[in-house]
């Protein structure tokens, strides 16, 4: 080769490309202008807001009530645990309790919907990486999931379930059993695709040492839940911070030692076992009684009730049209969403609208950090890493 | 004394008149600064052994446009090693260049951005502040109480021009926000109307308004 090619080859080396839209690997709409040296990065600016449709401008528009399912269409892997965070505020505002029975649903249908999102990202993370197989397998079992969605509130996705004051409805002792029957298979298919995955020669080539995220990168880039525990924080705030009955539930906080993208792999996998161990929790100490408020000026009556009481009726109209008033005042609250922690910060003026309600999605700070983490990995490392960190459009852009 | 009241007892001593103010609501403290102590504000809570608020969790504006200083940038910050949070607020104008956090957390970059786009905040010291998540060549500031939910433009795809054009919003029906609050209670019995008005008086006059 000669001295010329050489030289024209450095010069050709630099380029820049766009990623997406519409790339599939991008997982959902996002753009990234990459500089690339050959096939090493060097800098990505990644462009975000594609599926910003200004969730946070049209709450302060709605009633306390009317705002919730917003909160399905952020994460809509994981829809009820969004709802979650909105309805502790609000309650924590109000000073609303929930009772046993209540909780103990939320705790469950959060823990489905863990699952849901880890099945999610595991198999579309390992189809990024090349492996066609699990995302059939998964995607079965995310299925039977999504059924035991809608068989609790009617739908499979925008679930409007957990309500300020609990959840809307009971649930029947059939679908419970459905539930619990559901368990055991599932840990068989967990084992069946990690069988293809964990020790697959690929699979490793691909995720470990790739993207290895620092104790010191976690506190620096605001990260948390898996992207936390994947580098050994044992940090999780359904155990530091707990909320509902978390503190009653047997569970570990399974942690990584490398940070790097297999390690949250492993991280992920282990989880959905011990929400499985939780769920059964939940399915055996499953309290009687009400499963909401019984505070008339807060939870709606139900429909029977409603034909017969004077009183019932008040509510129902006042609440389906002026909504409660939420006293004036502040509060962040957090809770630990599949991705991290998904915080609502909400301003109340003291009317029935909020003032301001900031939504805090846990992949904003971690897509805000691929930049950094890609630097000095190849092109296709890019799409394995993003993989990893647990995107999803609709809570990065809100 | 609780663990909350050791920290106020913690910051008061060592910051001193860099805290304007602070209170607990709702179990959470909140400690308000002037724009020009932020940065020390904040990289004391970082790096002090006893505060070890090591974690910007969320940075966000909030609007109040009959202040002098309509804005509120509001920090949250996350200890994992003492597990506490806390929050930090100052205000600014629409002028008013408040210190970036970029420095001190990298994190501090998108929220930042973020709140530049739906607010207006400016953020002196901040490496790149550019729009974050409106549309390339998007005018305004959306999250301000004076930007109406409709928006001004909309856009659309034009076969003539063989691409996206921006028009004006044309609304088929105009868009109605119900106002259901009832006169006697909440916000505006509480400290809305004034004095000699009669309760619901005040929303005769208010044209455009339905429900």
């Amino acid at each position: 080769m000669s001295a010329s090619i050489e030289q024209n080859t450095q010069e050709d080396r630099k380029f820049t490309i766009n990623f997406g839209p519409q790339h599939p690997a991008a997982h959902g709409v996002l753009r990234l202008v990459m500089d690339l040296d050959g096939e090493r990065v060097e800098r990505i600016d990644p462009h975000i807001g594609l599926l910003h449709r200004g969730t946070e401008k049209l709450i302060e528009h709605k009633t306390y009530l009317q705002s919730l399912p917003y909160f399905d269409r952020l994460d809509y892997v994981s829809p009820m645990n969004q709802e979650h965070a909105y309805a502790l505020a609000v309650e924590r505002m109000m000073g609303v309790s929930v009772p046993a029975r209540g909780q103990y649903i939320r705790v469950l249908y959060c823990e489905i919907g863990r699952i849901l999102n880890h099945i999610m990202n595991i198999c579309t993370q390992a189809l990024d990486v090349g492996a066609l197989t699990p995302i059939t397998w998964g995607f079965e079992e995310r299925e039977k999931l999504m059924i035991f969605y809608e068989r609790a509130c009617g739908a499979r996705l925008h679930a409007a379930y957990f309500r300020p004051g609990g959840v809307h409805q009971d649930l029947p002792q059939a679908l419970l059993n459905d539930i619990e029957a559901f368990c055991d298979p599932f840990l068989k298919v967990l084992d069946d695709i990690e069988g293809l995955l964990t020790d697959s020669r690929i699979f490793k080539q691909r995720n470990v040492d790739i993207g290895i995220v620092t104790p010191e990168d976690v506190q620096n880039w605001g990260m948390s839940g898996v992207m936390a525990r994947g580098s050994g924080l044992a940090w999780d705030l359904r155990r530091s911070q707990p909320y509902e009955v978390y503190n009653d539930m047997q569970f570990e906080v399974p942690l990584g030692k490398n940070g790097d993208c297999y390690d949250r792999y492993l991280c992920r996998v282990e989880e959905m076992r011990q929400s499985i161990r939780i769920m059964k929790q939940c399915l055996a100490n499953m309290p009687t009684g009400p499963v909401s408020s019984q505070d008339g000026k807060v939870v709606p009556p139900k429909r029977g009730e409603m034909k017969q009481s004077m009183e019932a009726l008040i509510h129902h109209f006042k609440l389906y049209t002026e909504g409660y008033h939420v006293p004036q005042g502040e509060v962040y609250s957090a809770v630990e969403a599949p991705k991290g922690e998904f915080g609502v910060y909400l301003i109340s003026d003291g009317s029935n609208k909020p003032y301001r309600c900031k939504i805090r999605a846990p992949g904003f700070a971690h897509l805000h950090a691929l930049d950094y983490l890609s630097r000095d990995h190849m092109l296709a490392d890019v799409s394995a890493i993003l993989g990893s960190l647990d995107i999803v459009f609709g809570e990065v852009d809100r | 004394m609780s663990k909350q009241q050791t920290l106020i007892a913690h910051l008061k001593s060592q910051l001193g008149d860099k805290l304007a103010n602070h209170y607990v609501s709702f179990g959470e403290l909140t400690l308000e600064v002037n724009p020009g102590h932020i940065e020390a504000v904040l990289k004391f809570l970082r790096d002090d052994s006893d505060c070890a608020f090591t974690q910007l969790i969320d940075l966000c504006g909030a609007d109040y446009p009959e202040r002098p200083l309509r804005f509120d940038v509001v920090y949250h910050l996350l200890s994992m090693t003492q597990n506490q949070r806390v929050r930090v607020k100052l205000q600014a104008g629409e002028q008013t260049q408040v210190p970036s956090a970029t420095g001190l957390f990298d994190v501090a970059d998108w929220f930042e951005r973020e709140a530049f786009d739906m607010y207006g905040i400016l953020f002196a010291g901040h490496p790149d502040l550019r729009r974050l998540l409106t549309d390339y060549g998007f005018e305004g500031h959306p999250l301000r109480k004076d930007f109406p939910l409709s928006g001004h433009v909309e856009v659309r795809f034009d076969d003539d021009a063989k691409k996206v054009i921006q028009e004006p919003v044309s609304l088929v029906q105009e868009f109605r926000d119900f106002d259901f609050e009832s006169p006697w209670e909440g916000a505006r019995a509480a400290n809305l109307i004034p004095e000699g008005v009669l309760p619901g008086d005040e929303k005769a006059s208010t044209e455009g308004q339905e429900g």
